[in-house]
Formats: structure tokens, sequence, C-alpha cells
């Protein structure tokens, strides 16, 4: 527990020390956020949404991504810190991996969360104004979201070697994994392919559930009920698959490192 | 070595893929020694210290640490180690103080004992006075001090360092190294790898491992004692040339003198002349080869000697085979 609690502290101390890290992971979603929705606002119309703009309908989507750009960014420090030597001392001392394992998905999340919550709070300065009571249940949306993000970016970073891997991961999964989650544009409308692919998307449920959160009128979503559930049984799967990748190989991806014993066939 | 051992090992091999890193090595270590690993790079020290700070297992044989071998309880054995890692592992965005308190934590130490303990290692490890910077801004001496105190914070039996003074200016070297040897009289059984000879010098003893095997294993005293005699070094300007001068010396002294030529070889750019009677040869050798030396020095046995003596090849040249051409 003590130990869970200094790696998820060591996280967030290190986050905020390096300012070149907040700017990197709030600049890159915002700028699309502002050049998109000018870009498409008077083109765009949100199928069935009213008058609803693209500024309004980018919104949600752009908080998930900064939420899973700061999963990214926490998540790949692992690779950092094998490199850079920190885990060594970690693998050899008598810590259990799944203390490792819960203190950097807890203070990865927290930065998630405190990421995309910032974004939340600051939506009204952004010409974006949700209703306050909307915010409560929003933040807990994120907080699910952020905590699946983050244990799905954990258990892939803990076995590559280097960031260079993970980069690549994230272009060919991650990233399109958030373009088809119904952040950028809806799935009515989309051919049947797209809309299958966004349907077994886990991460469309979570952008459907804050954008119910949001918008007590909102349409055209999976309902309230099935994209909660889902977002739970998502941020549930990610974090056990994270715990369950770490507890077995300790030492990542060293292959000649020890790993936990499975029984002897 | 009346008390028994704290550190035993036996039998211990470690394969990669198809090589060989270690080869059935097999030594103790008393508590409260300090006890060097010397050899070339990649005669096998690094992988015996991964092997010992569990990083890795074991292919065959095993290592007892305080009774206790890596294939029962891994936790309980890294209790008892405190490991320093041959690049650092400190968190260079913590302060120093942050440092030991996140690995106090991980340790599972907490509260005001972990905050006087962080502080008592820093003071005895003289950093107090920078707890609170960052570890960025130390000095790589500074740095390893922390690294250490850092290894010391759950007061482990053994203390493991990986090539502790490399990258260290000679200052930092020295210091470091008293503070080694004061950790040792206090109590701390201090086992360390080294490629430096005079490092080695300074232990109370000594396994010397190429190729991965444990090939001399002593108090630097008593190694050089058995090598014996004095040692001449005639030093060439090459290879080719100490090979034919060591042919010609061995024939000279084997018709003359003892006949013992396995005492006589090249080493690289070097003949080197293991004999009881030093002195009495270096008239000799000069007037019988002369102009085919460059220079011709007499003097007790080194540790390096001790090297050569085991091996039959340079210290230098043996880490960069990959394995010797059969």
């Amino acid at each position: 527990m003590r130990a869970a609690r200094a790696l998820a502290w060591r996280e967030i101390v290190r986050f905020l020390r390096q300012p070149s890290r907040i700017v990197g992971a709030f600049a890159p979603p915002l700028l699309a956020w502002l050049l998109l929705g000018a870009g498409f606002g008077s083109s765009f119309r949100v199928p069935g949404g009213g008058g609803a703009s693209y500024v309004a309908y980018f919104f949600p989507g752009t908080v998930v991504l900064v939420v899973l750009f700061a999963a990214i960014f926490s998540t790949i420090s692992v690779i950092e810190d094998r490199r850079e030597g920190f885990l060594q001392a970690v693998v050899v001392s008598p810590v259990s991996p799944l203390a490792v394992a819960a203190g950097k998905i807890a203070g990865g999340t927290l930065l998630a969360l405190a990421q995309g919550g910032a974004l939340l709070l600051l939506a009204p300065v952004l010409g974006y104004t949700p209703s306050m009571a909307a915010l409560v249940p929003a933040l807990l949306v994120l907080a699910f979201v952020a905590l699946a993000l983050t244990g799905l970016g954990l258990a892939i970073a803990w076995m590559l070697e280097s960031t260079q891997g993970f980069h690549a991961i994230m272009n060919l999964f991650l990233i399109p994994m958030w373009f088809l989650s119904g952040s950028f544009f809806p799935s009515e409308g989309a051919p049947a392919w797209l809309r299958a692919a966004m349907a077994v998307n886990p991460l469309t449920y979570g952008v459907a559930a804050l954008r119910h959160a949001l918008d007590a009128a909102a349409s055209g979503l999976p309902s309230s009920g099935l994209s909660v559930a889902v977002t739970f049984a998502f941020a549930l799967g990610a974090v056990l698959v994270a715990a369950a990748v770490i507890n077995r190989y300790p030492a990542g991806p060293d292959r000649a490192a020890f790993r936990s014993r499975r029984k002897k066939p | 070595m009346s008390a028994p051992p704290l550190v035993s090992i036996e039998g211990l091999s470690r394969t990669y893929g198809d090589r060989l890193a270690l080869d059935r090595v097999s030594f103790d270590v008393a508590p409260g020694e300090l006890f060097a690993l010397l050899g070339p790079n990649g005669g096998g020290k690094t992988t015996l210290f991964k092997l010992l700070a569990t990083l890795i297992p074991p292919s065959e044989g095993t290592f007892r640490v305080d009774g206790l071998a890596p294939d029962g309880s891994l936790r309980e054995l890294r209790r008892r180690l405190g490991v320093v890692f041959q690049s650092p592992s400190l968190d260079r965005k913590l302060t120093v103080r942050e440092n030991l308190h996140v690995h106090g934590a991980i340790l599972g130490l907490g509260g005001r004992a972990l905050g006087a303990r962080a502080g008592e290692l820093l003071a005895r490890m003289g950093v107090d006075d920078r707890a609170r910077d960052l570890v960025e801004t130390l000095s790589g001496g500074l740095a390893r001090r922390v690294e250490i105190a850092k290894a010391l914070l759950g007061a482990p039996k053994v203390l493991l360092l990986d090539e502790p003074s490399t990258g260290l200016d000679p200052i930092a070297r020295r210091s470091l190294r008293a503070l080694l040897a004061e950790l040792a009289r206090g109590g701390t059984t201090v086992l360390l790898t080294t490629h430096l000879f005079d490092e080695a010098e300074e232990a109370g003893r000594i396994g010397i491992l190429d190729r991965g095997r444990l090939v001399a294993l002593g108090s630097p005293v008593d190694l050089k004692r058995e090598v014996g005699g004095d040692v001449l070094v005639l030093a060439t300007d090459s290879d080719e040339e100490a090979a034919a001068l060591a042919t010609d010396v061995a024939a000279s002294l084997g018709s003359s003198f003892v006949p013992k030529a396995g005492r006589v070889g090249a080493v690289g750019a070097t003949v080197r002349v293991e004999r009881p009677d030093g002195p009495a040869l270096v008239p000799v050798l000069a007037a019988a080869f002369p102009g085919r030396f460059r220079s011709l020095t007499l003097g007790a046995p080194s540790l390096e000697d001790v090297f050569v003596d085991r091996t039959g090849h340079p210290f230098e040249e043996a880490g960069a085979v990959g394995g010797r051409a059969a």
C-alpha cells in the first residue's frame, strides 16, 4: 500500500516538474478542437442534433483525447524508467509487482483525470457551457475512462523496450481507437463496416457516456446505461490485464529475467 | 574463514542462449568482508552480479544469502540485499530525500522511522547538505553516494555493487573506496565488481573471473605471493616482436637456467618472465638481447600478473574475445 502510494505520488511530482509534459498533453487536442471546429463549423451539422455546432459536438471527444494523451504520456514513462534505471531497483526490491501496478495505474489515472477535468472546467472560457450539474457525473465518467486508458497503456508499455514501439502502437491502435469512438464523427451515416467497428470499440461507450452526462438531450448514441456499463467493464478489464502482465513479467521485456512461476506441467 | 559464510555460491552457471556466461562458479563470502569480483569486460562478473541481485535466475547451481536461495522466497532473499547498479537508479526529477522516501516506501518503511533512517544515511554518506536538491543537479560522485544510501535503506546484510567507480573522477573514486571500506568495517558485507586492479587491491579478498570461470580466489596479497618471485617485463614495439623475443628468451633461459619455460611468455607487445631470481636476470637479458626491447622492468607481481599467470592471456584483450576460436 505504502509502495503503491509512493509510486503514484512520484508520477504526479514528475509530471508537475516537467512543464513540457503539461503543454504536450493539452496543446495538440486543444489545437485540433479549435482548428477542426473552426474549419468544419459552417459545413458540419450533427445528424438529428438540431443546431449543435461542431465545436460543441467535438468538445467531449477533445476531453477524451486529452485523457488519452495523458494516459499515453504517463504510461510511456515506464519505458523511460526502465531505460534510465529507476525500475531496475524496484524489480530487485522486496515489493509485490501488484503494488507497482497499482501505483502506476493510480498515478496515471489521477493525472489523466486532472487533465481531462481541467479542460471540462475550462469549457466556459472556451465558449462551450455545460451545466454545472452535469460536471459531477461527467467527471465520474471521465475517471473510468482515465482508468481504462491508463490500464491499457500500461499493459502495452510494460512489455516494450523502446518508446518507438509505443509510438507505433499509439498511431496504429490508440489514435484510431479514438477516431472510431464517436469523438470525431457520429456513427449515424457512417458505412456499415465503420459502424460495426465503432460498436465494438469500448471507447465509443466512454465518449457516449460523457456526452450523456454533459447533455441530457444527446441522441444518436448507445443508451446511457449501456455506455456506463461498458465503460466500467473496460476500466476493470484494462486494470486486470495490466496487473496480470506486470505480475507475470515483473521485469518487463527482459527475457532473461525472473518471471512469476507457473505450475510445472 | 571461521565465521559461517553469509553468501555462498555453489556451482553457479548461467547461459544466454548458447553462450555460457558463467561456468560453475563456487565461493563463499564471510560476514563483514569486502569482496571484489575482478575480471575483464565480458568475463562474467556482471552476469554473476545480476544473478546475486536476483535480476536473473541461475541456469544451474544456486547461491545462498543468509541461508536463502533464489528458488525459495525471492522476497525474503531480496530483503537481505542492497543493490547498486552500474547505471543510476535514482529518479533525477526527485530530490535526494524524495528518492530515499520513495524507495523506503517500496521497502515497506514509512513515517518517522524512514525519515530518521534516511537522514542518518545521508549524513553517513556525506550528502545530507544536498538532501533538498534535485538529483539531476548532483555530480556523479555524489549521486553514487545517494545511490548507496538508497541501497542501505532496508539495512541489508549484503551490499552488491556493479562497477561502482565507473564514470567517477579519481577523487570521487578514492572517497568511494574509503566509504566502502568503512561500511565493511562496520559489519556490512560488501560485494562489488570491478575491472580495475587498484580497486580490487583494496578488497579483503577477490575472485578473478575470466570467460565465465573463477580462475583465482583469495586475498590480493596471497594471490600475488602465489605468482612468486619477481616479474620481469620486456616491452617491445609489436606483438610479433614480443612473440619472437619470448621464444628466444625461453630458449636461452631453458638451456642455461631452470627448465621452466612456461613462466616465459608473450603477452601483447610485452614479454613476461616470472623467476625467483629476477635481479640476477636483468644484466643477463640486457646483454643477451640488445635492441630487442624498449624497456625492461623488474617488479613484484601485481594482480595483473596474477591474472596473466592464471589465464595465459592479457587482461585487456580477454574481454574482447567472444569465445576462444577452437
